[in-house]
């Protein structure tokens, strides 16, 4: 057993806090007011290498492992949800599908520049009549036998990164002939349409859109992967974010915890801090068992993906749990800051909105419990 | 254009130091990062031999137990190669033992030019990279808040009080940055990896053609005799404004002298 990361790990983890703390931090209460995608610190993310950290050199990448990628996240989480999330979702529904399941003209066309920042990627599969039930998928794609061109008609729902000033391509599922399959659609392709971001309870500086396709043409050649495997593609990449995701929650998490912490020990009331309560104190203790607990979930199931072990169960766990703790945490302490919590001016308040996402993003906590008691052999 | 960077491992600067009670020096037994004042050094280095079309950036740092998580992280913003002096002898060094060490490892270096911090964020004597120059015979400029070569000089704008003065002189020469001349990068994951096969040269003060009386406690002209805790800070006064803060303030400054 080793419980330590690599030196290089270690150091990089520092990198990303002191960026995350330097660059991000001062700013994140006033993005989340103004619902402001932050575009230079977006590209300034990119020159850290964050876009591309799991991915080989030769397409850009930093040729990171996993588990890297999932320190980074979670010191990205620590202070900033959104920014967190735009990383995730660039990394693991933008360039992800490219690198696992695109041919080699595609990935040296759309990976370099989402593996820089210079561009972002997103990833089309949930509908508004089709989210956990991603099968029932009723955006339809045709081969223009004449044109050698995909048509495809329908629309998306919830896409993160879909509409940013430097957002170059989307991956969207459609039904086709064969079955669901994956097509690569680029920014700015006719008959896709865009819509107005969303207004969100939380997550306010990411970026999220509705997705419309009006008999939208793309050439024969941006079929992504195999035809009809577009479910199953995207299933495989799920588990990837679901760690991901999970890694986000550890840093929720552990931000609250800190926070909480800290306003224990300076909050006076009925002449102490009120740290020295212990309906104070032990919710404190509470969130520290929870965040060691769900770090190692993660960390575990990261450690499984990078060993080129079977890692879904993992996976499932992590992201059931560490979301979980993570909106309790961020329950917990809000409810520590009292009123003060309750108001913007305090960052548990924009912890607390964030966080409600991630037990519904990437699977909500419902589907990781059908993957995981299918795992254990049930007939649910 | 090569160019030697003078780098200090410090204790984590986001914990409170501790003193040795008998020598009363820093305690630095722990693991040591790279002084965030250097990096501004480091930086600066990249940028001028960037400008120059190539050439090296070295870095050279004097530690205790062969410590080199500071000079990783320079590696990994892009500096090329370290040298490093660690040796038992070196404990108890003033800044002039330092100096003295340094220069020898700089001799070894032959750079165009040697760039320093103003001081170091543990000790703060400010009076290291002076002491190098004058060791080694080369014309120094302190307080640099912006650097350029040209051909065969250096030119420098040289914060004052008052603004700033620009200075030039032939290289190779030693320069002192400021904070703020540069804004440091921050080290990519690539450069974390590629920083682990960058060469660092471990040197003794024997490899340095030094005595060991001249440098540690041995070698130290100065002594800390006694540490004083500094003066608890007053607390302020908070003036309510009746309608008369203005007057207030102006009172207040008055008596400061200062209108």
């Amino acid at each position: 057993m080793d419980f330590d990361l690599s030196d290089e790990q270690e150091s990089f983890r520092k990198v990303v806090k002191d960026f995350a703390e330097a660059e991000i931090a001062p700013f994140a209460e006033q993005w989340d007011r103004d619902h402001t995608f932050p575009l230079e610190t977006v590209k300034a993310m990119g020159e850290l290498g964050l876009f591309g950290l799991p991915f080989p050199e030769e397409y850009g990448g930093s040729g990171a492992d996993f588990t890297t990628m999932c320190v980074a996240i979670e010191e990205l989480a620590r202070v900033d949800s959104s920014m967190a999330v735009t990383v995730e979702a660039g990394v693991g529904l933008g360039a992800n599908p490219i690198f696992q399941f695109g041919n080699e003209d595609q990935r040296q066309t759309w990976l370099p520049d989402l593996c820089s920042g210079r561009a972002l990627g997103a990833f089309g599969l949930t509908e508004p009549d089709a989210g956990s039930d991603a099968g029932a998928t009723r955006t339809k794609a045709a081969l223009d036998a004449s044109t050698h061109e995909w048509v495809l008609d329908g629309s998306k729902a919830f896409i993160t990164n879909s509409g940013t000033p430097i957002t170059s391509v989307i991956t969207v599922t459609a039904r086709a002939e064969a079955g669901i399959s994956a097509f690569i659609v680029p920014a700015g392709t006719k008959g896709l349409v865009v819509e107005p971001p969303y207004r969100k309870m939380g997550w306010h500086a990411s970026d999220t859109h509705g997705l419309r396709l009006e008999a939208c043409r793309v050439p024969d050649g941006n079929l992504l992967g195999e035809p009809g495997r577009g479910l199953a593609q995207f299933l495989a990449i799920l588990d990837d974010g679901r760690v991901a995701i999970a890694a986000l929650a550890v840093g929720v998490a552990q931000a609250c915890l800190e926070h909480s912490v800290a306003y224990a020990k300076d909050r006076q009331a009925f002449g102490g801090p009120i740290g020295r309560n212990q309906a104070v104190a032990f919710k404190c203790a509470d969130m520290v068992v929870a965040v060691e607990a769900a770090r190692n979930l993660v960390y575990r199931a990261a450690w499984l993906k990078d060993h080129g072990r079977p890692f879904k169960q993992a996976a499932a766990v992590a992201k059931l749990f560490a979301t979980e703790a993570a909106v309790t945490a961020t329950r917990e302490a809000t409810q520590i800051f009292g009123g003060y919590g309750f108001m913007d001016e305090t960052p548990v308040s924009r912890f607390y909105r964030d966080a409600k996402i991630l037990e519904i993003g990437e699977g909500t906590s419902e589907v990781q419990r059908l993957v995981l008691a299918r795992g254990l052999g049930l007939p649910v | 254009m090569n160019i030697a960077v003078c780098v200090k491992q410090v204790p984590d600067t986001a914990s409170p130091g501790r003193l040795d009670p008998t020598t009363h020096t820093l305690e630095r037994s722990g693991k040591l990062m790279l002084d965030p004042s250097d990096e501004f050094g480091v930086e600066m280095a990249l940028q001028l031999v960037q400008a120059a079309g190539g050439g090296e950036v070295t870095l050279v740092s004097m530690a205790p137990h062969g410590e080199i998580s500071g000079l990783r992280t320079a590696l990994a913003m892009g500096a090329d190669k370290a040298i490093l002096i660690s040796d038992e002898g070196l404990q108890g060094s003033d800044a002039l033992g330092t100096a003295k060490v340094l220069a020898k490892a700089l001799q070894r270096v032959q750079a165009d030019l040697i760039l320093a911090a103003t001081e170091s964020t543990d000790g703060y004597t400010g009076t290291l990279p002076v002491q190098v120059a004058e060791l080694l015979g080369l014309p120094s400029i302190t307080f640099a808040k912006r650097v350029r070569i040209e051909g065969q000089k250096v030119l420098v704008d040289r914060q004052t009080e008052t603004g700033f003065d620009e200075v030039e002189c032939p290289l190779p020469a030693l320069v002192t940055v400021t904070a703020g001349v540069v804004e440091p990068r921050y080290p990519s994951f690539k450069g974390i990896m590629a920083a682990k096969s960058r060469p660092i040269e471990q040197l003794k003060v024997a490899d340095l053609d030094l005595s060991t009386d001249d440098v540690g406690w041995h070698g130290a002209g100065q002594e800390i005799v006694s540490v004083e805790p500094a003066e608890a800070r007053q607390a302020g006064e908070i003036v309510v404004d009746e309608g008369d803060g203005h007057e207030r303030i102006v009172a207040f400054l008055e008596q400061l002298k200062v209108i």
